[in-house]
Formats: C-alpha cells, sequence, structure tokens
C-alpha cells in the first residue's frame, strides 16, 4: 500500500463507503449493498494536484464527498493533516472543513438563486464567525472576487445574471473564502462551454500557484485532467486499479483498463487519429450492486487471464514508485 | 463532381422568444455527398442543433419558423413537402438519433414495436416480418440475444444500450443520410467509442451519409470527412477536415483549437482561452458575431458582416482577414 510520504496533507486507507438498499414499505428491509467505494487507498501531498478518473458509477465522486465527511464512512481511516477525522461527528468537523472544501459539477444548481454573489461568497465566513468587523468582512469579499477574475460591482447581483463560466467562479470564490487547504473539485469544468472550460482550467491553476492549494481533480475527462494533474488514480468499479505521476500513465499505463480508457479518447488531428491503432473494449460497466468476482475488470479485458476470474488483484507498488491492481504486473509468485 | 444528396441552401430559422425574436440559424448554406460525413462543430447556441432539425422539419411552431432557404435531399426540396411528404421522408431515407437515448425511446413500448416501427411503417411490412428485421437490427448494432430482446423495455437496457437500439431504428430502412445530435454525449467515454465506431462502419457498409453533430473536437477529427463550424447560427468556416486542422482559417476555429487540452498536447503550455462568452443570440452584434470575442478584431469586423470567402480549396472562411491567417 501507499507508504507514508513527507508532508502528505491527505492519507486515505483502505476507504469503502456502501450504499443498504432496502426493499418494501413498512418492513423495510436490506436487499443488497452498493459498494461505490470498496477499499479505496491514496495520498495527496500539499501543492500537488491529484486526478481522480473513472467512468460513471466507479466511486470517483463518492469518494470526494467521503473524504469531506458528507457521506458516511463505512470502514478505513480519512486522516487529514496528520489528524484521524473518519469517526468525527459534524461538530468535530466544523473546523476541519474550514480547510477542505468543494467545488460542485453543476454551477446553476450549487449557487442559492436567491442570494446576492457577495452572500454566496462570504456566507462561510459567516458561518465560521469571521464577519463581525463589517468593513473587513466586504473587503475580504471583494478580493476574493477579484481573485476569481469577477468585478467588485458584481457583488450586488444575483446568480441568474451571470454564465456557467461566471458561476463556477462564484462557486470557487466560495469555495477559498476561508483559506482551505484541500480542494476537492468535482467536474468543475464538465458542464461548461468547451470554449469557457480553459478559462477555468487556468484559473484552477493560478490560484494554487499564488495560494499553495491542494487539489483533488475528479473528471471523466482525461485531456483536462491530463492539463491540470501532477499524479492520477484511475478508479473502476469502486477500486483504484492504478495511480501513479502523470508521465507514467499517459505515456505508459500499465493497467489494461487504463490503456483501454486512453486509447477511446480521441485526438483532436485527423492525421494522427489516422494512425492510431483503435483498440476499443467491448461492454460497459457491470453493476456496483453485483461486482464481477476477482478482477472486477476481467468481464471487459482484453488481456484477462484464468487467475483474474477468481483471484481479486491487490494494489502493487511498482519499482517505479507507481501502484497498479492487476495480475499482470509485479507478481512473479502469482503469475503463469 | 459528385451531386450532393443533401444541399442545405440559405437556411434561416427563427424562434420568437419574450426578448424579441431569435435567428437561432441565420443564412447557413452547405452540401452533404452521399457516403460521407460532415462533422457539425459548435456550442451550445451555435445554431447546429436548430440546423438538424430544420432539415427534418422538426422545430416546433411557433415559436419556431422556418424563415428561408431550401433543403434540397435527392433534388427535392424537403421544405415545399406537405405534412404527409415529409413524414414520408422521415426516418426512412433521412433517419435521425438525438444525444438522450431515454428520452428519445418511448417507456411504454418494447423495444421490438419501436425498431420495428418503422419497417412496418415504411416498407408497408407486415409486423411478423417487421420482427423478425428487429431482431436482426439488433444482432448488427450488437446486442445479443437480439430475438429474446425485442420484448424488454429500454428501462431494461443501459445507456449504451439504448444508444444502439436509437441506432438500429436510424438504421431500420437503410436511409441514406443518417443526422446523429451529439449522439454520445451522454455516455461513458469507453461506450462513447463504441458507439460511434459502430455507426461509422454501418453507414459505411450502407453507404449512408452522416451529419454529425459534436462539441467534441476530437471526435471530429476521428469521424468526419468534412467539418463546418459554426458560431452564433451562422458558419463561419467549413473545410475538409484534415485541412481545418491544418490550417485553421477563422480565428474561432483557432481559438478552440488552442483552448482544448488535448492527450497529446505540450503540458507545460498553458491553454489559451477564448475569452468573454458564448454569444447571446437575442443580441448579436451587427458585423461578425465573434468580434466581441476575437483578439484581431478591426473597426471593420464589428460593423460590417463578413460573407464566407474562398481561402483555398473547398475551404470557406467567414474572416476579413482569412489570408492572413494561413500564416
Amino acid at each position: 500500500m501507499n507508504a507514508s510520504r513527507p508532508d502528505p496533507v491527505l492519507a486515505v486507507q483502505d476507504l469503502k463507503v456502501h450504499f443498504p438498499i432496502t426493499s418494501g414499505i413498512i418492513a423495510r428491509r436490506q436487499v443488497g449493498t452498493v459498494k461505490a467505494v470498496d477499499g479505496v487507498s491514496f495520498t495527496v501531498r500539499r501543492g500537488e494536484t491529484l486526478g481522480l478518473v473513472g467512468e460513471s458509477g466507479c466511486g470517483k465522486s463518492t469518494t470526494g464527498l467521503a473524504v469531506l465527511r458528507m457521506l458516511d464512512i463505512t470502514s478505513g481511516k480519512v486522516e487529514f493533516e496528520g489528524e484521524d477525522i473518519s469517526g468525527y461527528d459534524r461538530a468535530r468537523m466544523r473546523p476541519i472543513r474550514a480547510k477542505m472544501q468543494m467545488v460542485y459539477q453543476d454551477p446553476y444548481g450549487s449557487l442559492n438563486p436567491r442570494m446576492k454573489v457577495a452572500d454566496i461568497v462570504g456566507e462561510p465566513l459567516v458561518v465560521h464567525g469571521l464577519a463581525s468587523d463589517k468593513d473587513k468582512y466586504r473587503a475580504r469579499v471583494a478580493a476574493l472576487l477579484k481573485m476569481v477574475g469577477l468585478l467588485p460591482d458584481m457583488a450586488e447581483r444575483y446568480p441568474h445574471e451571470f454564465s456557467g463560466g461566471q458561476r463556477q467562479r462564484i462557486g470557487i470564490a466560495r469555495a477559498i473564502a476561508l483559506e482551505p487547504t484541500l480542494l476537492i473539485c468535482d467536474e468543475p469544468v464538465s458542464a461548461l462551454d468547451v470554449s469557457i472550460q480553459a478559462q477555468v482550467v487556468n484559473l484552477f491553476m493560478e490560484l494554487q500557484e499564488r495560494l499553495g492549494l491542494t487539489y483533488i481533480f475528479i473528471a471523466h475527462d482525461l485531456s483536462v485532467v491530463r492539463h491540470i494533474s501532477d499524479r492520477i488514480a484511475v478508479m473502476y468499479l469502486g477500486r483504484i486499479v492504478e495511480i501513479a505521476t502523470r508521465d507514467q500513465l499517459y505515456k505508459d499505463p500499465l493497467h489494461p483498463y487504463t490503456q483501454a480508457l486512453l486509447a477511446a479518447v480521441p485526438i483532436a488531428d485527423p492525421e494522427i487519429e489516422a494512425q492510431r491503432g483503435q483498440q476499443i473494449i467491448v461492454g460497459e460497466i457491470p453493476s456496483a450492486l453485483r461486482p464481477p468476482p476477482g478482477c472486477r475488470f476481467h468481464t471487459r479485458c482484453p488481456k484477462a487471464m484464468e487467475i483474474c476470474k477468481s483471484v481479486d488483484p491487490p494494489m502493487k507498488e511498482m519499482p517505479d514508485g507507481r501502484a497498479v491492481a492487476c495480475h499482470l504486473h509485479g507478481s512473479p509468485a502469482l503469475g503463469g | 463532381m459528385n451531386t450532393p444528396l443533401l444541399s442545405v441552401r440559405n437556411l434561416s430559422t427563427r424562434f420568437r422568444t419574450e426578448r424579441g425574436t431569435v435567428r437561432a440559424v441565420d443564412n447557413v448554406s452547405f452540401d452533404v455527398a452521399p457516403g460521407e460525413t460532415l462533422a457539425i462543430v459548435g456550442e451550445s447556441g451555435s445554431g447546429k442543433s436548430v440546423t438538424a432539425l430544420s432539415i427534418l422539419r422538426l422545430i416546433p411552431d411557433p415559436p419556431g419558423k422556418i424563415e428561408s432557404g431550401e433543403i434540397l435531399f435527392d433534388g427535392k426540396d424537403l421544405l415545399k413537402l406537405d405534412d404527409e411528404g415529409i413524414r414520408a421522408i422521415r426516418g426512412d431515407r433521412i433517419a435521425m438519433i438525438f444525444q438522450e437515448p431515454m428520452s428519445s425511446l418511448n417507456p411504454a413500448l418494447t423495444v421490438g414495436l419501436q425498431v420495428g416501427e418503422p419497417i412496418n411503417l415504411h416498407r408497408k411490412t407486415v409486423w411478423a416480418k417487421a420482427l423478425d428485421k428487429a431482431a436482426e437490427l439488433l444482432g448488427k448494432v450488437r446486442i445479443p440475444d437480439g430475438r429474446s430482446r425485442l420484448g424488454s423495455y429500454p428501462h431494461q437496457y443501459s445507456g449504451g444500450m439504448r444508444q444502439r437500439v436509437m441506432i438500429a431504428m436510424a438504421l431500420a430502412c437503410q436511409p441514406r443520410l443518417i443526422i446523429a445530435d451529439e449522439p454520445t454525449t451522454a455516455l461513458d467515454v469507453t461506450v462513447q467509442a463504441q458507439i460511434l465506431a459502430l455507426l461509422k462502419e454501418l453507414t459505411r457498409e450502407t453507404n449512408s451519409a452522416m451529419i454529425l453533430i459534436t462539441h467534441d473536437l476530437g471526435v471530429v477529427a476521428r469521424y468526419a470527412d468534412r467539418v463546418a463550424v459554426m458560431y452564433g447560427g451562422r458558419i463561419v468556416e467549413t473545410a475538409p477536415a484534415r485541412q481545418l486542422y491544418k490550417t485553421p482559417r477563422h480565428p474561432y476555429t483557432r481559438g478552440l483549437m488552442a483552448s482544448v487540452p488535448r492527450l497529446d498536447g505540450d503540458t507545460e503550455r498553458p491553454l489559451v482561452p477564448i475569452e468573454g462568452q458564448p454569444p447571446d443570440l437575442a443580441s448579436l452584434p451587427p458585423g461578425c458575431p465573434f468580434a466581441p470575442r476575437c483578439k484581431d478584431v478591426t473597426e471593420r469586423c464589428r460593423i460590417e458582416r463578413p460573407p464566407l470567402f474562398e481561402s483555398g480549396p473547398s475551404h470557406l472562411s467567414a474572416c476579413f482577414y482569412h489570408e492572413r491567417l494561413a500564416a
């Protein structure tokens, strides 16, 4: 597993988030369990961006919400700046939440339409009792708006007066209001028009440099993730299948699922596309209600072996520092 | 020179809104050759979907109306047909695939009935035979056990499988033209690749032409023969795909390409965004619709509307300075 490295902001160990499926109207009984996140471990170092990628239902958003403790953790450990927060209740989470903030996907649904921009951005300051000095409070809100590229006179307007890209800026201003250490960004640009995405991606990178922020960047767009991340974790059906630095992952993906994902992404150049071999994997992600036995990817894996059908491959650290959960890699004892 | 299968001439479609009349498609012309895949690229509000819906006369009226233009399909103007005439073409010789397979399939009818319907309707085939054909089509779009799944309902299929059903319906009568409006935007990337590859393979097999509407420059590069870029209801550039990517001749096309990160891009180089917002169709500037966001804008661009200039073989650009952009 991931050995502890110097100064991790976040260390997640064997995190599990299971949702019970119940049936019946009066006497509700549990008929199954969705293992949305099923044994995930990773660390995030100070000042870095960890990309979390995977297709819908892989558990990437659930992982983000569980780290923030907005969802109950079934088991496992979440350590934030060395403090084990997995058992914390709401009250004990409050000071932690000031340092861990979330940026949401939908810039339309995540801002209260009845609040002025100034109140949306300033609310975290009020909640955490940092708004007693009115002048300081107003100056802080103005500074935050400026930091995300909005004009101070926009403070008195309502969200509906803004475009999607501007709304996402408002959401970011709110998220950084309390000077957090860690920002968890859940598909923060996927709802935006392509010409606007670059504006917001650049803003994230600028703010990181200026404020020393640490990001978990959750997205399904592998090109955007590649641009912004230092390291990337690839998820499939509730598990991390590969975690590596950007160059390792994109130049030489080891896990067959990572390889399939990258092959599926078209490159915006017809000449390159004409030369690329298109190995498209078959099938779709199986239900998280009944994940396949053994390696969860074996039903779609072009390289599946006999062992993959029955033995769940553990995460193994490779000599170059990355980790992969695949029987093809790093297990001479099990291979053959 | 091939005669085009579809020839759209000076198409304008407007919508009445609370804020006045909006010209969602403004004087758009393009051709599609038999067997060719034309991609129409644009962002939200560019008019790409309204263009597609106009071809099949699926614009709700009111509030929408096709104001002017010609849509020549096999030499016949679709805008001059009566309702019965256009219905005979929809789903038969021109088929459409929509973005949301869940909302475009009827949840109360079995998949077999929906895939068989166009065959029954257009080919006057008895239902028993139409269902045989439907089972065969499901096999063609790689839905295993097609026959036994004819009796299933759309909700019993996954997202990717539903989109396969949509493709099976579209292919039922071997259309000459398929219009696919963001057919894979709602799907995961590995499923997107499967669906688009299937669509491409099947259109090649039947020599059907395709209009592929998308915002994804990667998808265009992988599947299109020719590209039309739309902005603010107009076509601003059109060219064969390779040429467009190699030598884009409109600042908007160039801006798009510089702002989208690529899987093989240089990660050290920052993205160059297009500043500003996509245009508001209700208050378009009098000149070039891209002028407010263009880095190389001049006074002329703000006043005068640029027509489409010939900028190379089969390459048109609606920029006064398209020649300067060649360098």
